[in-house]
């Protein structure tokens, strides 16, 4: 097997403010390699957003700490890397598109000043080829009339377009990783389905790696190749898109599942999971899902979950994972 | 945009018309006679008195007396005192003066205030911080004319003898820096203050984030995103101060023994001049609104979102 294009290999990162120490990132680890489409989802607060941010060097620190692990790109670990070593890798090797694109683009500057700073801080290009470079991206994403557009104003899109352009910023540098943190989460349906095409055409096309950040588990569907579920700041369960949705290892997965409206129990009372997602400063103690789960028993309030692997890349931190799956 | 600037110009005319016609009311409707004192102690010549009349046009309705003054303002002829001193002459010669200090006043409080704000701002809490902090609230607290003794005595030839204090009939911009750093010095902490504020309220904003994880240098995400956010409401300030800084430069002239604009106005009002305090006063009227003018489009520029139709 290749190398993986980004390994995290058990990531803890907690935020020490006034009231107390959060634990948010409480071993993590993932992988990603060239081509492939990762999925993380989770609930808010699951830690899915931080662990990108922490790839990404873009974390406040402090208030955060990285306690324990190591994040390897292409090999070398980033936390070992000095600032400026880790800058060169953003925009150039890891790219990010955020999930509110009207707040995350500059709202002074124009579309393409924001893309083409990028060519010209990064690339040294002169100012007429780095517009020209923005027109072709915008064009790439599907922004009509880019030529046109390139020097109006963020406010000046739509939702969609805005997005768009966004993702048009990322690519500028070709990075061979991209990260979307819940990118389509401030789109109407119709518009989200339509970027999501876009990135999973554009990943195809530039045979990127991508982590797809989400708490959608219909967007995972369509586009992941694999799934990382996370809860409390783990990765509870970890498996194929397709053996996840047929058959849950995790009693958390299989709850998410259960709580997407479907047509054939219309009238029914729609099943959610109980009780709040866990608070960072006390999470319980065991299995952190224990005091929301259907099936937990007297081993789950006391005895942390090891990893259970079940096959074919498959893993889950829940003492009755081989029960789960068999059930599904 | 081009009909907002004709339109804005247009509502100059009322404005002007209604604070001019206010000032001019106050200084000539007053019940008392305008000659008293004017010829030291015995009564003025009857003979004189008739023509400054005639000169003044004392003897129309207010109205009309307003109005000739201002036909005589609209061909650059602001009159003369009592006792015939021309009063656009001594605008020409103190004018520049003060608009010289005003604008080196203005240009020390926008570096040294948005450089303090910037810095502390950014490194909220530190030692930078609470140092700029307490000396802000200490240069608003402490009235001008002490900052200006103060710095006078103390580094002039009386104290230090660091640099020379005195300031010559026709200044030269070197004599201007420190009555200007006084004048400025109020506003400079407001400045330092507002930079501060809007620094920390933007740097958490989410296009910072995103400029930093496109890995733009710091020096370009604090530089060019930041800065060009936080600023907008700190120009606003700076534009609207320099009409507030030609019209307060009186006590800072005062302490410096500038020959500027406000000692001609102070002395108009001790020596009931009336003809000099109109004058003046217009003047000052103009700078307040072609500045607010300036401002709001301005404003327009540093934040495209806002556009006038």
């Amino acid at each position: 097997m290749t190398q993986p294009l980004l390994e995290v290999e058990d990531l803890h990162v907690e935020f020490r403010t006034r009231d107390g120490v959060a634990k948010v990132l409480n071993g993590v680890s993932y992988h990603v390699s060239a081509g492939e489409t990762l999925a993380v989802l989770g609930e808010s607060g699951s830690g899915k957003s931080v662990t990108a941010q922490t790839i990404m060097g873009i974390l406040d620190m402090p208030p955060a700490f990285i306690t324990k692990g190591t994040i390897k790109f292409r090999g070398e670990d980033l936390l070992t890397k000095s600032a400026d070593e880790r800058r060169d890798v953003r925009g150039e090797g890891i790219a990010m598109i955020f999930q509110d694109a009207l707040s995350a683009l500059n709202p002074v500057f124009t579309v393409g000043f924001q893309i083409e700073e990028q060519l010209r801080v990064r690339r040294g290009m002169s100012k007429a080829d780095a517009r020209k470079r923005a027109v072709e991206l915008l064009d790439q994403v599907k922004i009509p009339n880019a030529k046109g557009r390139v020097s109006d104003y963020p406010h000046q899109f739509s939702g969609g377009m805005r997005q768009r352009a966004m993702i048009a910023m990322s690519l500028a540098l070709d990075p061979e990783l991209l990260i979307a943190d819940e990118p389509t989460t401030a789109l109407d349906v119709t518009v989200q389905a339509q970027i999501m095409d876009l990135l999973a055409e554009i990943q195809k096309e530039r045979d990127m790696g991508m982590i797809l950040i989400t708490h959608d588990l219909g967007v995972v569907a369509d586009v992941a190749d694999r799934i990382s579920v996370m809860y409390a700041g783990r990765i509870v369960e970890h498996a194929d898109v397709y053996e996840l949705f047929r058959a849950p290892g995790h009693p958390y997965t299989e709850s998410l599942l259960e709580s997407l409206p479907r047509l054939d129990q219309k009238g029914q009372e729609l099943k959610t999971i109980k009780g709040l997602p866990p608070s960072l400063t006390n999470i319980p103690s065991g299995c952190p899902f224990h005091p929301r789960c259907p099936r937990a028993f007297d081993r789950c309030p006391t005895e942390v979950p090891a990893v259970h692997n079940l096959g074919m890349g498959r893993t889950s931190r829940c003492h009755i994972a081989e029960e789960v799956v068999a059930r599904g | 945009m081009g009909r907002y600037v004709l339109r804005r110009l247009l509502q100059l005319i009322p404005v002007f018309l209604g604070t001019t016609f206010l000032i001019y009311a106050l200084v000539w409707a007053i019940p008392q006679d305008p000659f008293a004192g004017k010829c030291g102690q015995r009564p003025c010549d009857p003979s004189y008195i008739a023509e400054m009349s005639e000169k003044l046009n004392l003897n129309d309705p207010l109205l009309i007396q307003y109005f000739k003054y201002l036909g005589n303002l609209l061909t650059g002829d602001f009159g003369t005192t009592f006792n015939g001193v021309s009063v656009g002459e001594q605008i020409a010669t103190s004018w520049p003066i003060t608009l010289k200090m005003g604008i080196i006043a203005l240009i020390i409080e926008a570096l040294i205030g948005i450089t303090a704000g910037v810095l502390t701002g950014l490194r909220k809490q530190g030692f930078l911080d609470n140092l700029v902090l307490v000396s802000t609230l200490f240069l608003i607290s402490l009235p001008v004319f002490v900052t200006g003794f103060v710095l006078r005595l103390y580094l002039g030839p009386q104290g230090f003898d660091w640099i020379d204090t005195s300031v010559s009939s026709d200044p030269s911009i070197g004599e201007l820096i420190l009555p200007g750093f006084v004048l400025g010095s109020l506003s400079m902490a407001y400045v330092a203050r507002l930079t501060r504020t809007s620094i920390v309220e933007n740097r958490r904003a989410d296009y910072v984030r995103t400029a930093i994880a496109k890995g733009q240098p710091t020096t370009r995400v604090v530089g060019v995103h930041l800065l060009r956010n936080s600023l907008i409401p700190v120009i606003t300030f700076l534009g609207t101060d320099l009409g507030s800084l030609l019209g307060g430069a009186i006590v800072t002239e005062g302490v410096f023994n500038i020959n500027g604009i406000g000692g001609l106005i102070f002395r108009g009002i001790q020596e009931k001049e009336g003809v000099m305090v109109t004058g003046i006063v217009t003047l000052l009227v103009l700078v307040y609104l072609l500045m607010s003018l300036l401002v709001d489009l301005l404003y327009a520029v540093l934040d495209p979102r806002i556009r006038y139709e």
